[in-house]
């Protein structure tokens, strides 16, 4: 019995933690919100025929003068808030977690090979782990963009975005999981099970990816949660200062942006709902993250 | 007089309560050396560590009495509880370089803990300070005394743990595991320390260890625990000479003895791993040009690392691990290497093995030279035909792969088995000859035992068909009554098969029951190469001297029955 | 030592040549300056002339050994939108940044170092889980949006503080300060909190994984089998050892505080460096987005050689060789 709950050691702890069971069922709740956007969502906001103009600026139900149709209200140009909120997430989801594939794509690469080979290459990425990180992560997304905008034609500007702007996260991101796979592979480059491997003469790549890694993926979960938190609020970041999606195919930082003209105008939900919507999300990815993090490190509960 | 009597502890937790001591008695006169012994799970660090009252959370003593003198340990309030360690318990641990503030200089950490139990000032404290380290043995005490802990050495340092431990004139010591982690002639000196405190200060010691060595020569009484209980107590003479409780015989019967060379050591049969078949293995082992004895002759072996690079003018001074080291093992016999750490024999390891490359030099196995590391291609034969097995149990197996997956992999890797349903057979019958159970295939790691993780770490040798084989510590990370069964198995597969092994280890006794012949290292170079009885009973080296003379074992006059 | 000192210092260099080589591909590959500086009016020929008088047509890699010799004597070139010396443009804006993330960085140790160490020491306090919970609603709002909810708040519903604009300032010498007035200081505070929360809630999470780990360790178990007293257990020894690593992220997290200040100063429309750099953007003005990006980088390679040197001078184990 001791043994089988040993096992599910994970599972009991899941279950024990009121805080995370909320955490994951919102992250669910909204993530399948997001993907099945386009079934739920009465209105499609990139599709200008299905709104006007005239259901601009209603409330949410709760208040005078809404329209039932629209259980949260409506902003300026008239978009359901809820389905707005949807494909915002919709958005800021597929540019996370876009982002976050590519920058562990290339870090854990990058750090797994500088561990097991060390000498030279291990400086050389090193090196330019440093000059990354010596632009920090707004910094290095708003000169990408600002690049983008000055390379590409304006043509097809507007369709590259959602491209341009992965990339510009995931290239301020890549640098943490380099770190992290290179420093736990340190470590396990240590260990014997490795010395055996490479001294059976398996071939370099065999040995990274068959042995090393799974050992590894432990602290890379956790990194991933974060940063993918870190993509979205980035992303949000940016759409909010103007440099992301556009108001005609908003996230959820563009949505809070539209909504901050009427901070003082009396049309609270424009800018709150979704605002409350990011914050949601990202507290959710948190809290697990840090779930998962107290299961690898059983040390720090 | 430290009391403790019917000492109860328990960790509470998700899966129920666990007794890590049940029911100990023990009793410590001032002055006296009493010795826990007892292998690893045993419960001796907990019987320390409750006594001082730092048992880590969320243990808790349930029931017992523990007295020291007029004082009640478990009556007091945390704070007086709190007074009392350092004032009149005190405790040292195994890790002298972790045990000491990297940050504080020595003078510091000692004067703090003088004055959190006198009124000293500041300067009373310190040359309080300075005449104590004197007293303990480090010289130039009042200029060593400003220096900081990674800025001496390791006996060095364990010195200076116990002059910390004393300074507050303590009437008990608490040594967990004081010595383990320091080298013969250090432990010597450390053991001698602690004999003359003891005398001359009357303090008493409640010296916990696992290596009845320790306790034969310095420890007055000894008390043996075995998973959580009280086995034996007694004067040290009769505990270890001549046993009264099964266990303890069992444990004194797997002690590699140092003076003499027996068979096999008499291990009780547990369950079935007694039984070692695997007949497919066997004859698998046998068939083709296996019983081709293959010896290894290294000549002028050098190995040179570059040093740390300190200056920016200066090269950096090159460290050399191994130097001019000539070496002739005899095909199908055992070799053993016997040195501290540091000694260079890993380096050595690996330079066989082709994971460290050689500065100059030649080795050659069989009648094949062997190429040096980077220029030994991957498909090189030596690379099956030397494997290992190496000295952590917990790291040599891949935590994330199955023990089907971790023994098959030589298998297919060296073309030996194509089929995949054969080479699940043959892995079954091997687990079986190295005395596993063949159902292991399915399960990870981490599910068994150190004793357990290396036989299948041998199996996993045996899968590549080696003819050498190099086993580095095989059996220092484990409990002496499975190290007896481990090199019981080693033996016995070696025989079968011929195997030709260097056999590497710091441990004196355990090398002397294993080898044909032995080869002292000291920093990198070979003090001594004889066989084995010849380097054991006449040695010629004053090295190879010191080290039998400070290595600590039973005396011969108190063991009453003899090892068959 | 000495060589651990030129060996940062050589790595710094390449870090900082690096980036200045990234600023110069900006100049040269992204749009073409001659046709941002003149105009649809000026004929060919002319532009020529242009090109060859600023050396345009020579090669590569002469243009970037004069573009960094140019740095180096402070020259940035000139601005593509306001034509004035993109140098002028940006110290006029470095006091506003600057003060900003002092404070806001002040701010983050003030209250994250103690609530670090608080909840390492009492893990199950009520405080603690109250803490821990709050810091983890303040990692995951963006900073804009705590900037919009403070403006909200003691901007608008309270009227307490000023929502935008740096409020009274005094010149002391090149240096424009609105630390010496009080309206400078109210102007001050919303953006100053908003920037050192989420600094903040890193350096406390930061402090008290270390100071956790910091207890656990075997020195301070000896120090406690020795009877040192608790207090000075917790805060000579546990504290002072658990801020040696601190020290490094903290060092980093500067940088981090310069980046932010880019969206604060967005928000609370702060004249700083970070708003230049906005604007830069949407204009796509070349000249000062490559200048901006070679000044964040150096203040951060400085800040982290800074923070390498006190590592040094701090712990002993770096500073001083095996006497025996």
């Amino acid at each position: 019995m001791i043994a089988f709950l040993k096992k599910y050691e994970g599972l009991w702890l899941f279950l024990h933690s009121p805080s995370t069971i909320v955490a994951a069922m919102v992250a669910t709740l909204i993530i399948l919100g997001a993907i099945f956007a386009p079934g739920i969502a009465l209105v499609n906001p990139y599709n200008l025929a299905s709104f006007s103009l005239f259901d601009g600026l209603l409330p949410p139900v709760w208040e005078d003068g809404a329209n039932p149709k629209y259980l949260l209200g409506t902003d300026d140009q008239g978009r359901d808030m809820i389905s707005a909120i949807l494909y915002g997430a919709r958005l800021s989801l597929v540019i996370g977690l876009s982002a976050l594939t590519i920058a562990s794509v290339i870090g854990v690469g990058l750090g797994l090979a500088a561990g097991y080979y060390g000498g030279r290459f291990d400086a050389f990425v090193m090196r330019i782990a440093d000059v990354q990180l010596a632009l920090p992560a707004i910094l290095t997304a708003l000169l990408i963009d600002g690049i983008a905008r000055g390379i590409l034609p304006a043509a097809i500007q507007q369709d590259l975005r959602v491209a341009v702007l992965t990339l510009a996260i995931a290239l301020s991101l890549w640098v943490n999981f380099a770190r992290t796979a290179r420093a736990t592979t340190f470590v396990q480059m240590n260990k014997e099970y490795v010395q055996a491997a490479i001294m059976m003469g398996q071939r370099p790549s065999r040995v990274m990816f068959v042995h090393i890694l799974p050992n590894i993926l432990g602290p890379l979960l956790v990194i991933m949660t974060v940063d993918l938190a870190s993509a979205i609020l980035l992303e949000a970041t940016l759409s909010f200062l103007g440099i992301g999606l556009p108001a005609d195919s908003p996230s959820l930082g563009t949505l809070i942006r539209i909504g901050m003209q009427f901070l003082l105008s009396g049309e609270w939900w424009i800018l709150w709902i979704p605002t409350l919507f990011l914050i949601a999300l990202v507290v959710s990815i948190n809290i697990l993250g840090d779930f998962l993090r107290d299961i690898f490190n059983p040390r720090l509960r | 007089m430290l009391t403790i009597k019917d000492l109860t502890v328990k960790f509470p937790s998700r899966f129920g309560d666990f007794s890590a001591i049940k029911g100990v008695d023990m009793t410590i006169k001032p002055g006296e050396i009493h010795g826990l012994v007892g292998e690893s799970g045993a419960g001796k660090s907990t019987v320390g560590a409750a006594v001082i009252g730092l048992l880590q959370a969320p243990g808790y003593v349930t029931k017992g009495i523990l007295t020291l003198g007029d004082t009640d340990l478990r009556k007091l309030t945390p704070a007086q509880a709190h007074e009392v360690r350092g004032d009149r318990i005190s405790m040292i641990f195994q890790d002298p370089q972790t045990s000491l503030n990297p940050l504080m200089t020595i003078e510091d950490q000692l004067v703090e803990t003088i004055q959190a139990h006198s009124d000293a000032s500041k300067t009373v404290a310190r040359r309080r300070a300075v005449d104590l380290l004197e007293d303990i043995g480090i010289q130039n005490a009042s200029q060593r005394i400003k220096a900081y802990p990674h800025q001496f050495s390791g006996g060095m340092r364990q010195r200076v743990v116990i002059a910390l431990a004393i300074c507050t004139d303590p009437e008990v010591i608490i040594a967990d595991e004081p010595t383990t982690a320091l080298d013969v002639a250090v432990q010597s000196q450390v053991l001698d320390l602690i004999q003359q405190l003891a005398k001359e200060r009357q303090i008493a010691f409640m010296l916990i260890t696992h290596d009845i060595g320790v306790i034969a020569q310095v420890a007055d009484r000894v008390t043996v625990m075995r998973k959580g209980r009280v086995v034996e107590t007694g004067d040290t003479a009769q505990v270890l000479g001549a046993p009264k409780h099964p266990y303890t015989r069992a444990l004194m019967d797997a002690v590699p003895p140092l003076d003499q060379k027996i068979d096999r050591f008499r291990v009780p049969a547990v369950g079935d791993t007694a039984v070692m078949q695997g007949d497919t293995a066997e004859r698998w082992l046998l068939e083709g040009q296996q019983h081709c004895l293959t010896g290894l002759t290294l000549e002028n072996l050098t190995v040179t690392f570059a040093g740390p690079r300190t200056s920016l003018f200066r090269k950096p001074s090159p460290f050399v691990a191994l130097k001019d080291v000539a070496l002739n093992i005899r095909p199908g016999s055992i070799m053993g290497l016997v040195g501290e750490s540091g000694s260079g024999k890993s380096t050595l390891a690996k330079a066989i093995t082709g994971l460290v490359t050689p500065t100059c030099g030649t080795m050659t196995l069989g009648d094949t030279a062997l190429p040096f590391g980077k220029s030994r291609s991957r498909y090189h034969p030596s690379r099956q035909l030397v494997q290992m097995v190496f000295q952590d149990p917990y790291s040599s197996l891949n935590p994330r792969h199955r023990i089907g997956d971790i023994l098959t992999e030589p298998l297919w890797f060296y073309g030996f088995v194509k089929d995949p349903a054969k080479r699940k057979s043959l892995v079954a019958s091997m687990l079986s000859l190295v005395g596993m159970q063949p159902d292991a295939i399915t399960k990870y790691p981490h599910q068994f035992s150190g004793g357990q993780r290396q036989r299948i770490a041998v199996a996993r040798a045996l899968l590549a068909r080696p003819r050498f084989l190099i086993c580095d510590e095989p059996t220092s990370a484990l409990d002496v009554s499975i190290q007896a069964e481990i090199l019981n198995l080693l033996k016995e597969l070696q025989a079968k098969f011929g195997l030709t092994i260097l056999f590497i280890s710091h441990n004196l006794a355990v090398v002397r029951q294993m080898a044909d012949d032995t080869a002292v290292l000291c920093n990198g170079k070979i003090e001594e190469v004889n066989t084995t009885e010849a380097v054991y009973e006449s040695p010629q080296a004053e090295y190879t001297k010191s080290l039998l003379a400070q290595t600590p074992v039973m005396p011969k006059s108190w063991r009453q029955w003899a090892h068959d | 030592m000495v060589y651990f000192i030129l060996k940062r210092m050589v790595q710094s260099v390449f870090v900082m040549l690096a980036v200045a080589f990234l600023a110069f591909s900006l100049f040269r590959f992204v749009g073409d300056p001659i046709t941002q500086m003149t105009g649809v009016e000026t004929s060919v020929a002319d532009q020529e002339r242009l090109r060859e008088e600023l050396g345009l047509n020579d090669s590569f890699v002469s243009q970037f050994i004069r573009f960094t010799g140019d740095m180096l004597q402070g020259d940035f070139g000139y601005s593509y939108r306001t034509r004035q010396p993109v140098a002028d443009m940006i110290t006029a804006r470095v006091p506003a940044t600057l003060e900003l993330g002092v404070v806001a960085l002040i701010i983050s140790l003030l209250v994250g170092v103690p609530a670090g160490v608080y909840t390492a020491l009492k893990p199950r306090g009520i405080w603690t889980q109250t803490i821990l919970m709050t810091t983890l609603v303040g990692v995951s709002i963006p900073t804009f949006v705590i900037g919009i909810i403070l403006i909200f708040l003691f901007g608008v519903q309270l009227g307490w503080l000023p929502t935008f604009g740096r409020g009274g300032t005094v010149q002391i010498g090149n240096w424009e300060s609105s630390l010496f007035t009080i309206s400078g200081w109210r102007a001050l505070l919303l953006p100053a909190i908003t920037l050192g929360v989420y600094q903040l809630t890193l350096t406390m999470r930061l402090v008290r994984a270390e100071m956790m780990e910091v207890m656990r360790s075997d020195y301070i178990r000896f120090a406690m089998a020795r009877g040192v007293p608790m207090r000075q257990l917790h805060y000579k020894h546990a504290l002072v050892n658990t801020m040696v690593p601190v020290i490094t992220i903290i060092g980093l997290q500067f940088g981090g505080v310069i980046a932010f200040s880019i969206v604060t100063e967005s928000v609370f429309q702060w004249p700083g460096m970070g708003l230049l750099f906005l604007e830069s953007i949407r204009f796509v003005d070349i000249p000062v987005m490559g200048v901006y990006l070679v000044v964040i980088a150096f203040f951060f390679v400085l800040v982290n050689l800074v923070v390498d040197l006190l590592y040094v001078a701090i712990d002993p184990r770096l500073r001083l060789r095996d006497v025996e």
